[in-house]
């Protein structure tokens, strides 16, 4: 396969080049410095560029990260192929030996000292685990689904480091690798495990945020999950048969029997037994199906049925096992969810946090003029909470400039991965997308206020060696990759 | 290569999915940034600190500048509830020699208190000793969100005019509602001059804004201080008050209850003020001050009532020259129309008594031995005279106007707070206890001689003195004489005139220094000094007659108006005339002459014994 223009690959890399991710890419490690800048500003105003301060010490970072990217860029794209399972092994050593090696910082053994320097080998594992997955998936032939041993050696894959991070006591970064099973859908996992995962989501949300409110008899949100389980069924049934006539009869009996209950009940102000009747048109609406499955030889229709009835169990297995919980993290999801008012423990950080970028308005406080975080009332807030900053002294402008960005960034990297002619590029460029997605969604949603507080940083911009060196290395392989990919057919 | 359109697909999911979430953290984004207020607000109060600086509060000086009330400074434990982090309560109340259970105490009275917020400064202990406060000072670094806020109580230099000066009292939830100057823990005027001057004394506050971390550490102040806001010390005041006067009548009304009243005539300005019993108003400052307060409200004998502008008393006697102005001016009389007296008036089956004197008398003689047949004849006349008047309602409603523009029935305006108004009552209201057309002259003669209805204040009757004084005018009696950089409000500068022709003063005046040269004034005869005076003895229903006297001296061009009035005295002569002159005589010659002096030491020393009422 190697061509003769192999050889001449060094100046065809920057003519083939995609210019518009480096750009993006430049414009977030520059906005973050100076967000690091005013999150550490303390008042004597020291220089942005002084090695004492964070900021300073990050454009030594970045500096080290460009010539990274560099060398990235400047190597041989197949390398990347033909080393994927030996880096991925050696990985994992270091992964291993870590937590022997490791000092204990916060808790957690994850950081390796190089000379001067700190580094978290987890954040460069999860480079290895997406060559190892890409190139998993460009052996010949391969196809997810074509054997379950197939999906063994992808979760092997994925766990592995997985099990290794939890035992340096990293959650968060753990939590990440989890992100790699929007791989494994784009490559044909049924599409039904991700939207079980959101759905179980949904109802413990819900279960667990409305459970004091009662509607006809019922807790409101036992009744708000019950009525989604009706929807759900009516739209699978209609998915699966493709035929109106069984969701419009289902959803008649539903509308019907609500109806009447609500009447009964709401005008007549009439006690019913409303779990017990819910439960009830479900189930008689599952027979329904079953028969007509039978009958009309629809095994399909079946998911419907165990659809509704793992929901249904599922929810009300949410309350046991959320009673199962250890306190501090009932309290945690309790905060999270917006049910409890902490604001001293779990939470005072994401009170803080919401109060720094809250106070923002549209237009911020102005560059080094945001009191939250110059007070120091946001913990982490040249890490993790980096965003609050952004939102404190850039207001609405800035933190949605944020949020656009990371769309462009994202959208562009799953354009990126469509492009390529081969499994592997695909694959690895998803799992960037995938890391991409999970780290915006968790950490902006934890600043935010909408997710638990999970300590991972926002690429490009939260201050850290590791974090940066390990996403710009996972980002120039891949736009070495792309700028290959015309030459390896 | 193969390619899986239908996989291809998944991408718009994926790509979709992010474009939700972006979605959702947007519409959080703008709720949390544009649509909600409330952070901003918090941010704030995390980082600035906003300390209250409070000015320095008016002075008070007499009328010759002598300093009469100031300022102290004291030093009250504030804290902000939410700041305050698990500290060593047993060194804190080592610290200021307090018992655990009163700290509980404290803090559960804090929380209880109108305005409470764990966001803002609340007060837990007030007013520190200075020791105290040396010593929690060098330890406050051990007790987060503790400080100590430096406040102004009031000290006075004589133990005297208490109900004048007034003090200070901690702001009332209502005070708060009313004032959007006030906070919880401020102070504010109660009762006398320091109520009724309450906006001129208290200046403006002042306000440090500092910066303080997520460690509740000060960074520093907030711009450099620039928009901090200096206090403006509030405006001193010159009362009218002569203090050694006012402590002079003071002793002599002790043991005594009652009041006395001095007007310089030709001002208005208040010369003493004094009610009795009276208390130290010294009582009212620092720890001390509720328990004592309690202590006052629950003395039977009102301490803390202003008798001089609250009490209303029938004027009895001193009564008399209104009417004889009155009678004058309406044309009932003239200077020589004699009255008969058969030791008292007698007419259609009604017998008003008197003493013995010789009959018939004209105007000036009859004010001379108070005549109370000359009064009550004058009165009949004139409310009887349905040829001028129509009717009894109309004369009695003419006989009104006069006595209002003299300053009875309507609080005089006075710049203290608590004036009562007296009573003076009109037609309307005889005809709704006798019937329209069913009442005449005989059946409400006791008005005529200040009895009856006719209820008055001892400011009133000084007023009345100091008119007669003047002449014909007064100036409405105030206390403050001077205000520091602006003009006394325009009231107090104003002269009034009564509805009564000046010419007919100058009668009334002689009748009055007539009773004092040689009728039931004389012993308010002061050596070298000529004085005018009318007593008066009033009869109540709570025992013996009240001894009231009013008078001015010197006769021409008269320097002082005062009005006494001692309850259940007895005879106007036993108490009123002699407080009323030896006042007099304090004020003009600065000292009591020897001949005086017996008259002086009984005076000081004798006590009127007021028994409970009865319960019934």
């Amino acid at each position: 396969m190697p061509s003769p223009r192999n050889n001449d690959a060094t100046p065809s890399v920057f003519k083939h080049l995609d210019w518009t991710t480096v750009f993006i890419y430049l414009a977030m490690v520059i906005a973050g410095v100076i967000s690091i800048y005013a999150a550490s500003y303390d008042f004597d105003e020291a220089s942005m560029f002084s090695f004492d301060e964070f900021s300073g010490k990050q454009i030594r970072w970045i500096g080290l990260g460009l010539v990274l990217g560099l060398v990235v860029l400047l190597s041989d794209a197949r390398m990347y192929e033909t080393y994927a399972y030996p880096v991925y092994v050696l990985c994992l050593v270091v992964l291993l030996v870590t937590p022997f090696l490791a000092h204990d910082i916060k808790g957690s053994r994850s950081w390796l000292s190089i000379g001067p320097m700190s580094l978290q080998p987890a954040e460069f594992a999860k480079v290895a685990t997406a060559l190892a997955l890409a190139k998993l998936f460009s052996g010949y032939n391969f196809l997810l689904n074509a054997k379950l041993t197939n999906y063994v050696r992808a979760l092997l894959i994925i766990l592995v480091p997985v099990v290794l991070i939890l035992l340096q006591n990293e959650t968060g970064s753990a939590l990440a690798y989890m992100s790699l099973f929007l791989v494994l859908y784009r490559e044909g996992m049924s599409g039904l495990i991700l939207f079980a995962a959101v759905l179980a989501v949904v109802i413990f949300v819900v279960a667990v945020k409305f459970s004091a409110a009662a509607f006809m008899g019922v807790p409101a949100g036992e009744f708000c999950i019950l009525v989604l389980v009706m929807l759900i069924i009516v739209g699978m049934v209609f998915v699966y048969d493709r035929r109106l006539e069984l969701p419009r009869n289902l959803l008649i009996w539903f509308g019907g029997t609500l109806l009447i209950e609500w009447i009964l009940w709401g005008l007549c102000g009439i006690q019913l037994p409303g779990m017990a009747l819910l439960l009830g048109t479900i189930g008689v609406a599952c027979v329904y199906i079953a028969v007509e499955a039978v009958k009309r030889h629809r095994p399909k229709l079946f998911i419907a049925v165990c659809t509704a009835v793992l929901a249904v169990g599922f929810m009300f297995s949410v309350n046991l096992a959320f009673n199962k919980l250890q306190p501090h993290q009932q309290k945690r999801i309790l905060v999270v969810l917006g049910i409890v008012e902490d604001l001293r423990d779990a939470g005072y950080n994401v009170n803080q946090s919401k109060i720094a970028i809250g106070s923002g308005g549209l237009t911020g406080k102005g560059f080094l003029n945001g009191t939250q975080t110059k007070l120091k009332y946001v913990p982490e807030q040249h890490t993790d909470f980096i965003y609050c900053t952004i939102g404190e002294e850039e207001g609405f402008m800035g933190s949605m400039a944020v949020i656009i960005l990371y769309l462009a960034l994202v959208l562009k990297v799953i354009a990126i991965a469509e492009r390529q002619p081969r499994p592997f590029g695909r694959v690895y460029a998803y799992c960037v997308a995938s890391y991409f997605i999970f780290h915006f969604c968790i950490n902006i949603g934890m600043v935010i206020g909408l997710c638990p507080v999970i300590g991972i940083p926002l690429p490009f911009f939260s201050y850290g060696g590791s974090s940066l060196w390990g996403f710009t290395l996972l980002l120039f392989i891949l736009l070495r990759i792309d700028a290959a990919r015309k030459q390896y057919n | 290569m193969r390619k899986d359109y239908n996989l291809e697909k998944r991408k718009y999911i994926i790509g979709g999915f992010l474009i939700v979430i972006a979605l959702i953290y947007s519409i959080r984004l703008f709720d949390l940034q544009l649509n909600d207020e409330r952070y901003k607000k918090s941010a704030d109060s995390n980082a600035f600190l906003k300390k209250t600086v409070y000015p320095s509060r008016g002075l008070m000086y007499d009328r010759d500048g002598e300093l009469v009330v100031y300022n102290q400074p004291a030093y009250d434990v504030m804290l902000i509830p939410r700041d305050v982090k698990p500290f060593d309560t047993l060194d804190f109340c080592r610290t200021l020699h307090i018992t655990p259970d009163r700290l509980r105490k404290r803090f559960e009275d804090m929380r209880n208190s109108p305005g409470y917020s764990s966001y803002t400064p609340q007060r837990l202990i007030a007013q520190l000793s200075s020791q105290d406060y040396g010593r929690l000072q060098e330890k406050l670094y051990r007790f987060p969100g503790f400080f100590i806020q430096k406040r102004i109580l009031r000290q006075y230099k004589h133990a005297a005019a208490a109900n004048v000066l007034g003090n200070l009292r901690e702001v009332s939830s209502t005070d708060i509602d009313n004032d959007p100057y006030y906070s919880p823990g401020d102070y504010t005027g109660d009762l006398g001059v320091e109520n009724s001057y309450e906006p001129y004394l208290r200046g403006i506050k002042g306000m440090e804004i500092l910066i303080r971390d997520a460690h509740g550490r000060i960074q520093g102040r907030y711009e450099g201080g620039a928009r901090d806001i200096e206090p403006v010390s509030g405006r001193d005041l010159t009362l009218s008050l002569d203090i050694e006067l006012q402590e002079y009548a003071e002793k002599l009304m002790q043991g005594k209850r009652g009041a006395v009243v001095a007007i310089e005539p030709a001002t208005g300005e208040i010369l003493c003020l004094v009610s009795s019993p009276t208390y130290d108003p010294r009582l009212l400052v620092g720890r001390n001050r509720g328990e004592n307060y309690t202590m006052l409200t629950r003395d039977e004998s009102l301490p803390l009532f202003d008798r001089a502008l609250g009490g209303a008393y029938p004027p009895g006697s001193t009564f008399k020259p209104t009417q004889g102005l009155i009678l004058l001016q309406e044309g009932i009389i003239t200077t020589s129309t004699p009255y008969p007296c058969y030791h008292g008036y007698i007419n259609g089956g009604l017998r008003v008594g008197c003493h013995g004197h010789a009959s018939p008398l004209p105007l000036k003689p009859a004010l001379q031995t108070s005549c109370n047949a000359y009064f009550c004849w004058g009165f009949k006349n004139m409310i009887d005279r349905r040829s001028k008047y129509g009717s009894s309602a109309n004369a009695f409603e003419v006989w009104k106007k006069h006595l209002v523009s003299m300053g009875y029935g309507y609080k005089l305006g006075v710049d203290l707070p608590h004036e009562s108004r007296g009573f003076l009552p009109n037609a309307k209201f005889y005809n709704k206890f006798y019937g329209e057309g069913h009442w005449s002259a005989n059946t409400i003669i006791s008005v005529s001689i200040g009895q009856g209805e006719i209820l008055s204040t001892p400011l009133q009757i000084a007023n009345l003195s100091a008119t007669i004084a003047n002449r014909g005018h007064f100036i409405t009696p105030h206390i403050v004489k001077a205000i520091q950089d602006t003009v006394l409000p325009e009231e107090y500068r104003r002269v009034r005139r009564p509805t009564i022709d000046q010419k007919w003063y100058p009668e009334v005046a002689e009748g009055m220094h007539m009773a004092v040269l040689g009728g039931t004034c004389r012993r308010a005869a002061i050596p070298g000094i000529e004085v005018a005076g009318k007593t008066g003895t009033a009869q109540n229903p709570h025992g013996k007659d009240h001894s009231a006297f009013m008078g001015f001296a010197p006769y021409e061009n008269p320097r002082i108006a005062v009005a006494v009035y001692v309850e259940n005295g007895g005879w106007g002569a036993n108490y009123g005339v002699p407080i009323g002159s030896l006042v007099m005589e304090k004020y003009l010659c600065d000292s009591i002459s020897p001949g005086r002096k017996p008259m002086e030491e009984q005076m000081l020393n004798s006590t009127i014994s007021y028994a409970k009422p009865k319960k019934q």
